[in-house]
């Protein structure tokens, strides 16, 4: 039984100890409900390995395994590794973690995996910064986002960097097929996720999760926020198949939402507006947006 | 198969498993989280229409549907973000806050 | 049973390819690449069944192992110095899940400076990581230690990762006679693996690896550390299982009975010298001449160093007068750490032998006959401090 095209089924068990209004949760319902009762889940070390498994409980109904905060690509190669000596490759891996695990420390190992073609799904639950241990910056963190490592000050910005494009990186590993994702809109996450799945060789989707404790903002509004970073641009959805870009914003993104509205709903963005506007950065932002997209939407049109 | 049975053992009176494995049996069910909230949501199933946007966004999978094709929340779990309520297309669901 | 002139490097590979494991994922680094290449011509010839994954790093290494085992297959790795301690965060981590991981480490200093050479200053400074360690001193004891690592870590008794090490260069490249023994008779003495506690499988879901707070934190690291302590007798009984299965076919190729220690010429010695890996043979050669000009002394050859045999040594070291400890690794700040476990055995002791530490052939610098009978000497004539480096 389905419901706006996902599975009833859960496997991933309430009584978990993620925050109230936690993206990254409402994302691992929709990663789980994608993989299904025939798969193997890999973590790293991040918010949602902590809040499922404080032993002797475990939020999980599938086969899970949890390392460290660098390996879940490394581990996911050793499980496909064995699962082939097992003749059990109809098994489906999926490795997902944090922006911090899969952005930076784990980056190199996501690279390993991905270069040498291992027949697993990687997922990111992106809430852009280092929550679990209480929202540093990492590598994902957008320009101008106040986090407790690059907090906003006279002499700071906040992330002083745009975020890194990690899903073009790993497109040009090759992989068959990469996708962005955002919660504002879980039916065209989990079929993304599906796909990703489905899809033989190494898949990864960068799935948007806001972390109201992170970005500063009100737990009901976490979805709403999630949309709206797609809505404004900040966070456009496609898919990269076999190099081929495909746009799929929702029909109303094309009437872009002004970007400031996505950074007005944040207290991470606070130091932007108040005590007096930034014209400069916000201008630098709404530019970098407006040239991401275009460059986005060449590819779909023109190249390959 | 693993017989998990012999991989319980006792240390310091305190039972413990080899490894720490344990059964993927979603346990966290023993703790209801419920008791997070300071807001509650209720829905008006007047105004429900069974849509299960609410069930699709719940971040604790907490919402379940009711055999009429509406949806329930199982108070036990909610830990009260609203999620639901601000993102319900009828505006069925509004948050209470919790007096006891 | 088939005697051959091989590599230590290519015993251990055979050794590996017998034993028939399902996942190995290696990262090259001197001098362990002999290994890792003949175990790549296996796979690419055929010979075996198991999945070579080239991995990016030691780090990455031994991260594919433990996803290998933790899925219920037999997993193996290689790896020294460099290496190792980059897989160091996840060597505890190995340990703390009790997924029987079987690795070698070809011994090798540590930078800086960066040196290619041998100590055993690499898998010493890994003695925490709660892994099984042996040493082996000749090609066949590097085959032998390798068939018996994998049975030993995979008893449900002991669920414990095991290194088997042996000194890069010195014996890694080193061709001697090694006596291979048939397919069958290794099968016999090393059944298939069967997980007894951890499994990666959707017919019966596992989680692997939670969180463990304070409350149970405590008695999950006691039941491992019980579990390596135990595998004290585990490891003698594959000892003896080996010796009946496998006589020795090539004399002095390997101890006629493999035990925790080898005691050479040590009846009536006053004097013992302690060491472990291959300057053992040159210190049979000095202990041997020296028997000739009537000096009593023998050598106590450490072969598993984790778990610490404390009992065996003991005995092993009952009524002897002078021991030197000589040691390829050091514990900066601290005596060495060979020496502080052996004189710890006789902290309690009414009866106790004078205990001298010896620093020797860090970085590759020879271990001539020379420098051991130096080492007696200054033991003999209590010259010098308790901890001497000999250069």
């Amino acid at each position: 039984m389905a419901i706006l095209g996902l599975p009833e089924e859960e496997y991933f068990s309430y009584g978990h100890r993620a925050c109230a209004g936690c993206g990254a949760a409402i994302a691992l319902r929709l990663i789980t409900k994608a993989a299904g009762r025939n798969s193997i889940l890999v973590e790293p070390t991040g918010c949602m390995e902590v809040i499922s498994t404080p032993y002797p409980e475990t939020a999980w109904k599938l086969p899970w395994v949890h390392g460290a905060f660098e390996n879940p690509a490394s581990i996911a190669s050793g499980i496909c590794a064995a699962l082939k000596v097992k003749g059990r490759e109809d098994v489906n891996v999926v490795a997902f973690g944090g922006d911090g695990s899969t952005y930076d420390i784990g980056f190199g190992h996501l690279s390993g995996a991905f270069e040498r073609g291992h027949n697993f799904a990687y997922i990111c639950y992106d809430n852009e910064a280092y929550m679990n241990t209480g929202i540093q910056r990492s590598g994902s963190t957008p320009y101008g986002a106040a986090t407790t490592t690059s907090p906003a000050g006279k002499k700071s910005i906040g992330k002083e960097v745009w975020k890194k494009d990690l899903v073009h990186v790993l497109a040009y590993h090759g992989s068959p097929y990469v996708a962005t994702a955002s919660i504002g809109y879980p039916t065209d996450a989990y079929k993304k996720i599906k796909k990703a799945i489905e899809t033989k060789g190494p898949t990864f989707v960068n799935i948007l999760a806001t972390c109201p404790t992170g970005w500063r903002t009100p737990t009901e509004k976490s979805v709403e926020i999630a949309k709206l970073a797609v809505e404004t641009g900040v966070f456009p959805l496609y898919e990269i198949v076999d190099g081929r870009h495909s746009i799929n914003m929702p029909k109303d993104a094309s009437r872009l939402k002004p970007v400031e509205d996505y950074l007005k709903a944040q207290g991470r963005f606070r130091h932007l507006f108040k005590p007096e506007r930034n014209d400069k950065a916000i201008k630098y932002i709404e530019e970098r947006v407006k040239e991401n997209l275009h460059r986005l939407t060449q590819c779909a049109e023109k190249c390959f | 198969m693993i017989d998990f049975e012999k991989i319980k053992l006792k240390v310091n009176d305190k039972e413990v498993t080899i490894g720490a494995v344990l059964e993927s049996k979603g346990s966290t069910e023993k703790t209801k989280t419920g008791a997070w909230r300071s807001k509650r949501p209720v829905i008006d199933y007047e105004k429900c229409v069974g849509c299960g946007i609410c069930w699709s966004l719940c971040p604790e999978g907490a919402i379940k549907k009711r055999p009429d094709g509406k949806f329930e929340i199982n108070l036990d779990y909610c830990k009260g973000c609203g999620i639901c309520a601000n993102e319900c297309p009828k505006k069925s669901i509004t948050m209470i806050i919790e007096e006891k | 049973m088939t005697k051959k002139i091989m590599e230590a490097s290519h015993a251990i590979a055979e050794a590996v390819k017998m034993a028939k494991p399902a996942v190995i994922a290696a990262y090259p680094i001197t001098p362990q690449t002999h290994i890792v290449e003949k175990l790549s011509e296996f796979v690419a010839d055929g010979e075996t069944e198991a999945e070579y994954i080239r991995v990016e790093s030691e780090f990455g290494a031994i991260s594919a192992c433990l996803g290998a085992s933790a899925t219920g297959v037999r997993s193996y790795t290689a790896t020294c110095s460099q290496g190792l301690a980059l897989m160091n965060e996840v060597l505890f981590i190995v340990s703390g899940m009790r997924l029987p991981v079987c690795m070698t480490v070809v011994n090798r200093a540590l930078s800086a400076p960066i040196n290619i050479w041998n100590d055993q200053q690499d898998s010493i400074s890994a003695r925490d990581v709660g892994w099984i360690q042996m040493y082996a001193e000749t090609s066949q004891e590097c085959y032998d230690l390798t068939l018996m690592q994998f049975k030993i870590s995979e008893d449900h008794r002991v669920l414990t990762p095991s290194m088997v090490c042996l000194d890069g260069f010195t014996l890694s490249h080193v061709y001697e006679p090694v006596d291979i023994p048939s397919q069958k008779k290794v099968d016999e003495f090393l059944p298939d693996y069967v997980p007894y506690h951890a499994i990666l499988d959707p017919e019966q879901p596992l989680t692997l690896g939670p969180i463990g707070f304070p409350s149970e934190y405590m008695e999950l690291r006691k039941s491992q550390v019980d579990a390596i302590e135990n595998s004290i007798k585990v490891i003698e009984q594959v000892y003896k299982e080996f010796n009946e299965s496998f006589p020795v076919q090539i004399k002095d190729s390997r101890p006629e009975e493999y035990l925790h220690v080898e005691e050479y010429r040590m009846e009536g010695a006053d004097i013992v010298l302690i060491a472990m890996g291959s300057v053992c043979g040159t210190i049979k050669v000095v202990v041997d001449k020296l028997r000739e000009k009537g000096e009593k002394v023998g050598l106590l050859k450490l072969i598993t160093y984790r778990p610490f045999p404390r009992e065996t040594i003991k005995k092993a070291l009952k009524g002897i007068k002078k021991v030197a400890v000589l040691e390829k690794a050091v514990s900066p700040g601290g005596d060495g750490p060979m020496y502080c476990e052996i004189s710890s055995i006789f902290y309690d002791e009414k009866e106790k032998p004078g205990l001298r530490n010896f620093i020797i052939g860090l970085g590759g610098r020879d271990v001539t006959f020379d420098r051991i009978r130096k080492i007696y000497s200054m033991t003999k004539g209590d010259k010098g401090e308790k901890q001497e480096w000999v250069f």
